[in-house]
């Protein structure tokens, strides 16, 4: 089974609603997630104002912050290798973030 | 009614005690006067103040801090504030402070923002309080814990915390919450719900209601009682404090006093003989120091000899219409009221909506404040004048709706599930309270809005999440926030747009809280544009003795108004009869403080 990995920027709950902002594809996301994690799938998800320390302990995570800043948040990792970075994956792209996460591959038909 | 004086018992009283109340009503004098006498009986008290514009340093004379610090003069008592806005920035440092050279201030500083956000405030002060009665290890030195708290609303708010956290996390399935990670929160689990029982349980918390020999006090704790009784906060009592009885029959305004007291408390017979009551006499001096709290339940009155009072002449001061007539040239804007609980905002700012809309402007009266009766107020209609309230459980049930509309549309099934669960935090409100704040203050840019705002630790927590917003939403490009919450900041900043009043009595306390409400306004650069003093003795020409003492005794608060603290001062007179109605508030507005009233 895959593992993803989620560093989410700042915020207190997992849907983002306690923001002034309200981000669709967030909550989405979220509803994704914990969807994939009732199939098998290993979901580590830390955000930037509860689990700082994840972040820090995390090399590639460390790099792009001190390179890039917060705007490099959010973080997906699929496996190790980033899989979307600086933004949630929007309508069309969940569907095949899903596939990839349970490890259906894409075949060129 | 003839009730006997409240003593109280250290062999009979409760573990923990909460003193509760409208505001100005005495809570903090008597929560410091019972603490003091359970200290001098040889029990080891801590006095705790969850009011964020806490004035238990002033009336114990002693800086204060969120640890507790012994009392001078009173061996055995130790006191602290549960200052929500410093409990966040505690509660930051927590997290931030590990995290200095590990991660980039960038990400540091976003940390710091987020951490800043009212939910944070809110959560961070009530797990200070929480801890205090559910953690068995927290306040296990002390045999009693006195909680002196914020007028009603915010009160009412925190004790409910307990029972909605606990739900909450009950309920919740996804992983994170305001709280922290609910993987995290065993233990916070656990001390919520011993908090919620030891409020309900008799044996060990005692709800000590204050109020005034006065309609609307009383009034206010009797909806406290049914509130926080269907909590199961059981165990209460009443304290009817400042009850007056002249010695002068003839003596117009002292005979005017003492009536208006005893019709209130035969109004309210009903509720007061519903559980144990007790009264405090009216005293002629400010409850300050450890000397002044143990006479609040020792001195006698009737052996106080009569003095003889030097000539004074008071500063320059004008009438509230007379203020008005500047704040009218504008043609629109918001006009707000704002001071310690029990000042008179509500009366102050119905005063001032009825003159704007008897001169012919639309005029929107509305408050912030859960526990204030605008309508009573009012007591009739006025043409031009619409009033409103922000109430707290229909925002939230409003703003809920609106965003399952909006938001909610753009997404799945699965996706407004969880929205949903989210939406059912205790934090919810706090949003939707502050939003409701935004769209008050918003309208003010086509009429006249007057809002009367709830006491100074309510108003100020709701101007620091109008910051912490302002800051949020400045880095972000897109928002889904309304026009009036990205303008609030900047409308509230505006003299030519915002016209803040600080209301105060002339008395120690409501002036000091005022003069410190004026230096955080200004911290966040509001500038107040005038104050108000109300329920003034002067000129009221009484030859009872206390009220001559309590007229002399304004003098210095008057001159500290005018000379130091106040740009402009507008004045009112103590009335016979609570000013109810368009006419009463008509004519108190009228008054000019330069006319001898007899």
């Amino acid at each position: 089974m895959k593992t993803i990995q989620v560093f989410d920027p700042p915020m207190c709950c997992s849907t983002g609603i306690c923001g002034p902002n309200i981000d669709p594809d967030l909550v989405n996301f979220a509803a994704m997630l914990s969807q994939l994690a009732n199939m098998g799938v290993k979901i580590e998800r830390q955000n930037l104002g509860q689990q700082p320390m994840a972040f820090a302990k995390h090399p590639v995570v460390k790099e792009l912050l001190q390179k890039e800043g917060t705007g490099a948040l959010p973080l997906i990792f699929l496996d190790d290798a980033i899989y979307q970075k600086g933004r949630y994956l929007n309508h069309d792209e969940r569907p095949v973030f899903f596939r990839a996460a349970l490890g259906q591959e894409e075949h060129a038909s | 009614m003839n009730l006997p004086c409240y003593q109280p018992d250290p062999a009979a009283t409760t573990r923990f005690l909460f003193f509760t109340g409208k505001g100005g009503v005495g809570k903090t004098s008597l929560s410091c006067a019972t603490a003091l006498k359970l200290a001098e009986a040889g029990k080891r008290v801590l006095l705790v103040s969850t009011d964020p514009a806490s004035n238990l340093d002033e009336v114990l004379e002693t800086k204060l801090t969120n640890a507790p610090t012994p009392i001078a003069g009173a061996p055995g008592l130790e006191a602290l504030n549960i200052n929500p806005v410093a409990a966040a920035a505690a509660y930051r440092e927590r997290l931030i402070g590990p995290m200095r050279g590990l991660l980039p201030e960038a990400a540091l500083r976003s940390m710091e923002e987020q951490l800043s956000g009212s939910c944070t405030v809110e959560i961070a002060a009530f797990d200070e309080f929480a801890g205090l009665i559910g953690d068995p290890e927290a306040a296990k030195a002390y045999d009693h814990v006195i909680f002196d708290t914020a007028p009603t609303g915010h009160t009412l708010r925190l004790m409910s915390l307990a029972k909605a956290w606990d739900q909450f996390l009950d309920k919740n399935t996804s992983g994170t919450s305001c709280l922290g990670p609910l993987a995290g929160l065993e233990k916070q689990r656990v001390i919520y719900e011993a908090t919620v029982n030891t409020l309900a349980d008799a044996a060990a918390t005692t709800l000590v209601l204050v109020s005034r020999p006065q309609l609307s006090a009383l009034r206010e704790a009797e909806r406290t009682s049914k509130e926080l009784r269907a909590l199961g906060v059981a165990n209460q009592c009443l304290v009817i404090n400042g009850v007056f009885a002249t010695p002068c029959p003839t003596d117009p305004v002292s005979q005017a006093m003492q009536k208006r007291g005893e019709t209130a408390l035969s109004t309210a017979q009903a509720f007061i003989e519903s559980m144990p009551a007790f009264i405090v006499p009216l005293r002629s001096i400010n409850i300050l120091g450890i000397g002044g709290v143990r006479a609040l339940l020792t001195e006698n009155v009737a052996t106080e000899p009569s003095v003889t009072f030097d000539e004074w002449t008071a500063p320059h001061m004008q009438s509230l219409a007379s203020l008005v007539d500047e704040i009218e040239r504008q043609g629109h804007g918001v006009i707000m009221t704002m001071g310690k609980g029990g000042v008179g905002k509500t009366t102050v700012a119905a005063a001032i909506a009825v003159l704007l809309a008897k001169r012919g402007h639309h005029v929107h009266l509305s408050t912030t404040d859960p526990a204030a009766h605008i309508a009573q107020t009012l007591a009739g209609q006025v043409e031009g004048l619409t009033t409103s309230k922000i109430d707290p459980a229909a925002e939230t049930a409003a703003y809920t709706a609106e965003v399952m509309a909006n938001q909610g549309t753009q997404m799945d099934d699965a996706g407004r599930a969880l929205l949903e669960e989210d939406l059912r935090s205790p934090c919810t409100e706090e949003i939707a309270v502050f939003r409701a704040f935004a769209r008050e203050v918003g309208q003010g840019t086509t009429r006249f809005v007057v809002l009367d705002t709830a006491p100074t630790g309510h108003t100020l927590l709701l101007l620091d999440a109008s910051e912490a917003y302002h800051r949020e939403l400045e880095r972000q490009a897109r928002s889904t926030q309304p026009e009036e919450v990205l303008h609030l900041l900047e409308h509230l900043r505006d003299p030519a747009f915002t016209h803040l009043l600080l209301v105060t009595l002339p008395e120690a306390t409501p002036v000091h809280e005022a003069a410190a409400l004026q230096e955080d306004l200004r911290r966040a650069h509001i500038e107040p544009y005038a104050w108000v003093i109300n329920q003034s003795l002067l000129h009221s020409g009484s030859c009872d003795p206390l009220l001559q003492r309590r007229e002399h005794a304004e003098h210095r608060y008057i001159q500290e108004v005018v000379e130091k603290q106040a740009t402009r001062t507008a004045w009112l007179p103590w009335q016979a009869e609570e000013p109810v109605g368009p006419e009463a508030l008509m004519h108190l507005a009228a008054t000019s403080p330069s006319v001898e009233l007899v």
